[in-house]
């Protein structure tokens, strides 16, 4: 672990000060967490006694649920108000933009239908079609799990290779500089036809669009170790093998990781691009269907199952980062 | 007044040394520098008994780190011959370290790892793991093991510099300013502890500097260095026992000697 007696005392000085502010702010936290129920009981209020102008079927459950999460919050507030205060903003905004979204919608159809159904046809979508939402995520998850792996692991070796050979870097660096900056998703007609399937295939251009930042990140990281690093070890006798594991690799970390975050950008792109024009599954794919069926209800509900999946995705590789460099100074937190 | 030549003292801890000798031999080096040549040493010879502590003195920049990055086996010289303990050095030896001006820990190295890092390099980390803990005892820094480079002040960082060369038991430990960047009370202490740690340990000591007070405060000889290219210019025999005195008057008479010496070769330069 990188905590230490050195490294708590900030930690514990930063602790009693927020319990110090937490105290004086006892009576706006509870203000705030009773105006954020009171605004999601209102929501809940409107979506159940104003009657729907058209047939939805779901708003009482939806208009119930708001109640729920009404009740939840005055709760909290009440009984462990602490823990309201710094979402309430947020707690309130949420309110007013579900009670716009049922008003423009549900209620007054102001919002063009069937392209923008009111928030109980996402839920109708959810208790409904989740076998075939549930599927495509798993579906769109193995594949992208598939190509970022391989497409991670040979980009940081390739970038180890150049940052330590010579002539890796003379064969390998004309290539990459001229292939690399092409979107991978340009690859996708050749890649359809020279693979035995289109998974096959999706699964190299995922490789393709994560190889690159990686395999130019993880290079530069070990071009940029100080020479001094090399330098202590080979007087304590290290050999080859011990520099490159345990000094240029170690030392290269960070920046493997920036390349790690952005191939995990570029390979969610792909991902969906693959789904949409080849691979018959997968959050892509359902996207497509659904906009297919006119059913626009499913592609929100679908759009926002994707937002999870990629920012959670997102939010893991972040703390794998920050267990492995706890070391470093001044982490960007998700 | 000093002459030069004036070979070692009788050193009274020859006997129970475990430290080089060390034969520099006629070495000049250059390096390409923007495909100009650059003489940094200038027929250098010089020769340290075991277990002996000799300062190398001289101007910034004039070669005296080369030397030590020579010896250390880091590199090889243009011209002449380094002979250690009766052989040429061929390259990097856990028995010769260098410690650097810059601490150079590794970030991402807790001080226990980075104390190891010789071990390990070596693959005897497993069964020598008290000699972490015993080097880490011996500069002070057993309450520290667990923390992280970037949470040491630069004396203590030093100090896990330190740790991490005597681990290893050197022969020879060669210092390339490693007070260089310490605030001057930091220093003083650090002047002393490296004293103990070469009465204790009994390695030959090589140590740069540019601080005449230091290198007198800790050298039995002080090799004064030109301006680059580096020559030798004078050997200055300190016979004072430890613990010495800074005010010590015949100290402070060598000090002014050196100095003037220096400043007669800046002069020199010049002109």
């Amino acid at each position: 672990m990188s905590e230490t007696t050195l490294g708590q005392v900030p930690l514990d000085e930063a602790a009693s000060g927020s319990r110090i502010a937490g105290a004086s702010a006892a009576g706006s936290g509870l203000a705030w967490g009773l105006a954020a129920a009171a605004a999601w009981g209102l929501t809940s209020l409107l979506t159940l006694a104003w009657p729907d102008a058209a047939e939805f079927t779901y708003t009482s459950l939806f208009g119930w649920g708001l109640g729920g999460i009404a009740a939840l919050i005055a709760g909290v507030a009440l009984f462990a108000h602490g823990h309201v205060r710094g979402a309430a903003p947020w707690l309130v905004t949420l309110a007013v933009f579900f009670g716009l979204w049922e008003l423009l919608s549900a209620k007054l159809i102001w919002l063009p239908q069937p392209f923008f159904p009111p928030p109980q046809s996402l839920i109708e979508v959810y208790i409904d079609d989740w076998p075939r939402l549930g599927l495509s995520a798993l579906y769109s998850l193995r594949l992208l799990a598939v190509g970022y792996a391989v497409g991670a692991l040979v980009g940081f070796g390739v970038g180890i290779a150049m940052g330590w050979s010579k002539a890796a870097s003379y064969w390998i660096h004309p290539v990459l500089r001229f292939i690399g900056p092409l979107p991978a998703v340009a690859w996708l007609p050749l890649a359809f036809f020279a693979f035995p399937s289109s998974w096959s295939a999706s699964v190299f251009l995922i490789a393709l669009a994560t190889g690159f930042p990686v395999a130019i990140l993880t290079w530069s990281g070990v071009a940029a170790v100080p020479s001094a690093y090399y330098d202590v070890a080979r007087t304590l006798g290290a050999n080859g093998r011990f520099l490159v594991l345990k000094v240029a690799i170690p030392a290269a970390m960070p920046s493997v990781f920036v390349g790690l975050f952005m191939g995990l950008g570029a390979s969610f792109a792909v991902l969906i691009v693959a789904e949409m024009l080849g691979v018959k599954a997968g959050l892509g794919w359902y996207l497509q269907w659904a906009q297919g069926w006119a059913a626009y209800a499913n592609m929100y509900a679908a759009l926002i199952v994707m937002s999870i999946v990629c920012s959670g995705l997102v939010g893991l590789l972040f703390r794998v980062r920050d267990r492995l460099l706890g070391w470093q100074k001044g982490l960007v937190r998700w | 007044m000093v002459t030069a030549l004036q070979v070692h003292s009788a050193l009274d801890h020859v006997a129970e040394t475990r430290g080089v000798s060390i034969r520099i031999n006629d070495v000049s080096h250059t390096f390409a520098l923007d495909g100009a040549d650059l003489q940094v040493l200038n027929n250098i010879s010089v020769s340290v008994a075991p277990g002996e502590f000799v300062a190398l003195l001289g101007p910034s920049g004039c070669g005296k780190s080369t030397l030590l990055r020579l010896l250390a086996g880091l590199d090889e010289p243009t011209r002449g011959e380094i002979i250690v303990d009766g052989r040429p050095v061929a390259g990097p030896d856990p028995s010769r370290v260098l410690v650097f001006q810059d601490p150079t820990l590794y970030p991402w190295r807790s001080v226990w790892r980075n104390t190891a890092l010789g071990l390990e390099a070596r693959g005897v980390l497993g069964a020598e793991r008290s000699r972490v803990d015993a080097a880490l005892d011996l500069v002070g820094l057993k309450d520290f093991a667990t923390a992280f480079p970037h949470q040491l002040s630069g004396g203590m960082a030093q100090r896990a510099a330190l740790a991490r060369a005597l681990v290893n038991e050197p022969r020879l430990l060669a210092l390339d300013e490693p007070l260089g960047k310490l605030d001057s009370l930091t220093r003083i202490t650090m002047q002393t502890e490296l004293l103990r740690l070469w009465q204790r340990s009994r390695f030959t000591a090589l140590l740069v500097t540019h601080d005449v007070e230091e290198a007198l405060f800790l050298a039995d000889r002080v090799i004064v260095l030109s301006h680059r290219p580096a020559r030798i210019l004078e050997v200055v025999t300190v016979r004072q026992p430890h613990p010495r005195h800074r005010e010590d008057p015949d100290l402070v008479a060598l000090r002014k000697s050196i100095l003037e010496l220096l400043t007669a070769s800046t002069n020199g330069l010049a002109a």
